[in-house]
């Protein structure tokens, strides 16, 4: 076990996961000679050589193409989006054949790749650097997605996700990559997709979060006079529905909070699944504190746009008036 | 330093016209080659012209018709061995025919039953790419990753000329350059992109000008020549096994038939040069070509054709002697690992369909 930052998990978890298995490699732009704009795959090139961790052309859509290639070829790929917004020109290779090239073979090929981005506001960048675009994976038939909001988790779900038959998409929390601060079990560490995470118990209300959220609801639970469950979904795709519904069962009242637009974010999802299945047991409406259905606004006021501690609190009051 | 190679400006060719143009020959195709050549047109001709006629009888559902590409296609795929992946559009959705696949799984395909998507490792073809352009990538990976792997292994991959000005094209060209993939982009230059001509897809003379900005060497052929692009193929193949990376073929033709069976061209093309294209097209022209140099006979002909008759025939009963599949899978192949909910969703749709 050692304590390291967020970032550094991820760094950790590539290098065991590439020792563990020779098919596993690393492509994306600046990943090899720079070690990845946020040092996320340093080390890397040096280790395994230029053949294992590939500086690409820049070329999202090329990046994940080659990789759908790879995959036939015998290889894990894992695919780097330098960021978020990066990311959109990849969507049409993602949309029309890694999320449908598995069904196209009737399963008998698999497509074991990995996509893992930095996501998310609050980093104080110019536009396209800010963007939470996880719905629109979510939304794509035979892509799983997580986002891990802690450093083991961030190691244990990319592994998880570099050993999955399927492809995964990993989101990981920029704003906090290099302050979210945890131990990390040394060597292989896996975390289960489809399990979310109880980061806080309590009995009057939940907050559902995942990712950069989580630390917010952390804090906005710290405020509130009562006794607050704070649920870090962690794998949107597959989704811990149990954990949800349980979570709701046992407080009545739940706040999402997600950092995306709202209008179809996966807060509308959760939502969704609450008035499905936990009617009966909600003591009032389900609330949801999220981005704006708006452009990620200019750096200088991205503050008001984020879910802060203060929005948090706020529904939160609502609800436990209400 | 990539070298950068002029494209070639004129189309090869070595089949002559009978009259003026000489014909030529390739080194290294004896008599049987050029026989399998013909059988392989002529079964690419006849599956085509049959699934015409199927769909208008109600047999197959939209078909991409790929009348006067047959040379293209058997032509390039001679050039390769068994290992070889091919990428085919759908222009190219038969051409696993030549490698033993049945016509019944093509055909079935066609009838969007599931018994025509077949697994890509059993033939070394990937799957029917129906978007433009995006399995450009996915050739260049996968020939990147043979090279890496050390195998022989080379790629092809087949698109049109409209495919050209797409961003996948591009990205696909660059990466199977800058990884030195023993890749073979293949374009299939039949002058329309549905009712869009070559001149409004692009200002390049050519369509192999597009591969030098990439340092990818190009050769320009006459599309209707099975020999030709049988040649040009082969250099193409030879370049990529001594590790010398990607080449781009574009092989110029007419489409002398519409897009598909649910185009009506007569709104758009000139149906004069239909007809030119007609008269002058592939799989006559090298009947004319084996019986001037004596390797095809009536009977023999008439063998080929029959078979191919017969392939056909035997695919479409058996096509059509798959049973209806069932709804579970629609819940099936997507995930290794389905989530609960599927298992669910079924059940629900037995109950409210079963009443």
């Amino acid at each position: 076990m050692a304590e390291r930052f967020l970032v550094e998990a991820v760094n950790d978890a590539l290098h065991v996961e590439m020792e563990r298995d020779a098919a596993v490699m690393v492509l994306g732009e600046d990943v090899g000679q720079a070690g990845g704009v946020f040092r996320a795959t340093a080390g890397l090139r040096d280790r395994f050589g230029v053949n294992r961790c590939v500086d690409t052309p820049l070329a999202e859509a090329g990046i994940l193409g080659s990789a759908v290639g790879l995959c036939m070829a015998g290889f894990r790929p894992v695919c780097e989006m330098q960021y978020d917004a990066f990311s959109y020109p990849c969507l049409d290779q993602l949309i029309t054949h890694v999320g449908r090239y598995r069904w196209r073979t009737g399963g008998k090929m698999t497509f074991p790749l990995t996509i893992r981005m930095p996501y998310g506001g609050g980093v104080r960048a110019p536009e396209l650097h800010d963007d939470s675009p996880e719905t629109y994976y979510v939304h794509t038939p035979g892509i799983k997605v997580a986002i891990p909001s802690t450093p083991a988790d961030a190691k244990g779900l990319l592994a998880a996700a570099i050993r999955d038959p399927d492809p995964v998409v990993i989101f990981e929390p920029k704003l906090v990559y290099r302050t979210a601060r945890g131990d990390v079990p040394d060597g292989e560490h896996v975390v289960p997709l489809g399990k979310a995470r109880l980061a806080r118990a309590g009995f009057d209300l939940t907050l559902v979060a995942y990712g950069a959220m989580v630390p917010v609801c952390e804090r906005a639970a710290d405020e509130l006079d009562a006794s607050v469950e704070v649920l870090d979904i962690r794998s949107l795709k597959p989704l811990d529905e149990d954990a949800l519904l349980a979570s709701a069962a046992k407080t009545g009242r739940v706040v999402l909070v997600q950092e995306a637009p709202r209008t179809c974010g996966y807060a509308a999802e959760l939502a969704a699944i609450l008035a499905e299945k936990a009617i009966l047991d909600l003591r009032g409406p389900v609330l949801r504190v999220t981005g704006y259905d708006v452009p990620y606004p200019y750096w200088s006021i991205e503050d008001a746009y984020m879910p802060s501690v203060a929005r948090v609190v706020d529904a939160a009051r609502r609800l436990l008036e209400f | 330093m990539a070298q950068v190679l002029p494209a070639e400006g004129d189309l090869r060719r070595v089949i002559g016209d009978g009259e003026s143009i000489p014909d030529n020959e390739v080194e290294g195709l004896d008599e049987s080659d050029l026989v399998e050549l013909y059988r392989s047109l002529v079964l690419l001709r006849t599956y085509d012209e049959r699934s015409v006629v199927f769909h208008r009888q109600g047999r197959i559902g939209t078909y991409a018709i790929f009348w006067g590409h047959e040379a293209m296609q058997a032509g390039s795929f001679h050039a390769l061995e068994d290992d070889d992946w091919i990428f085919p559009s759908y222009r190219e959705s038969a051409i696993g025919l030549l490698r033993g696949m049945p016509a019944a799984t093509v055909l079935s395909w066609w009838r969007g039953h599931p018994s025509g998507w077949w697994n890509p490792a059993d033939y070394n073809i990937a799957s029917i790419c129906v978007p433009i352009a995006t399995h450009v990538p996915h050739a260049a990976g996968l020939a990147w990753g043979k090279r890496l792997k050390g195998e022989t292994g080379c790629s092809i991959v087949y698109f049109g000329d409209g495919a050209t000005s797409e961003g996948a094209f591009h990205e696909g060209a660059n990466f199977a350059a800058v990884m030195r993939a023993p890749a073979i982009l293949f374009c299939n230059n039949n002058g329309w992109a549905i009712s869009t001509p070559v001149a409004a897809q692009t200002r390049a003379q050519t369509l192999a000008d597009k591969a030098v900005g990439y340092g990818i060497p190009a050769a320009r052929v006459d599309g209707g020549d099975v020999l030709a692009v049988y040649e040009a193929t082969r250099d193409a193949v030879v370049r990529a096994r001594a590790g010398e990376g990607p080449s781009f073929i574009e092989a110029v033709t007419y489409r002398a038939a519409p897009h598909a069976t649910a185009d009506d061209p007569s709104a758009y093309i000139d149906p004069q040069l239909v007809e030119e294209a007609r008269a002058n097209e592939c799989v006559a022209r090298y009947e004319r070509y084996l019986r001037r140099v004596d390797v095809l006979t009536d009977e023999l002909d008439e063998q080929i054709k029959s078979d191919a008759l017969a392939a056909m025939r035997a695919g479409i009963a058996a096509a059509e002697a798959e049973p209806t599949p069932d709804l579970g899978l629609l819940f099936e192949h997507a995930l290794a690992d389905p989530p609960a909910a599927w298992e669910h969703d079924l059940a629900e749709l037995r109950r409210i369909l079963d009443g």
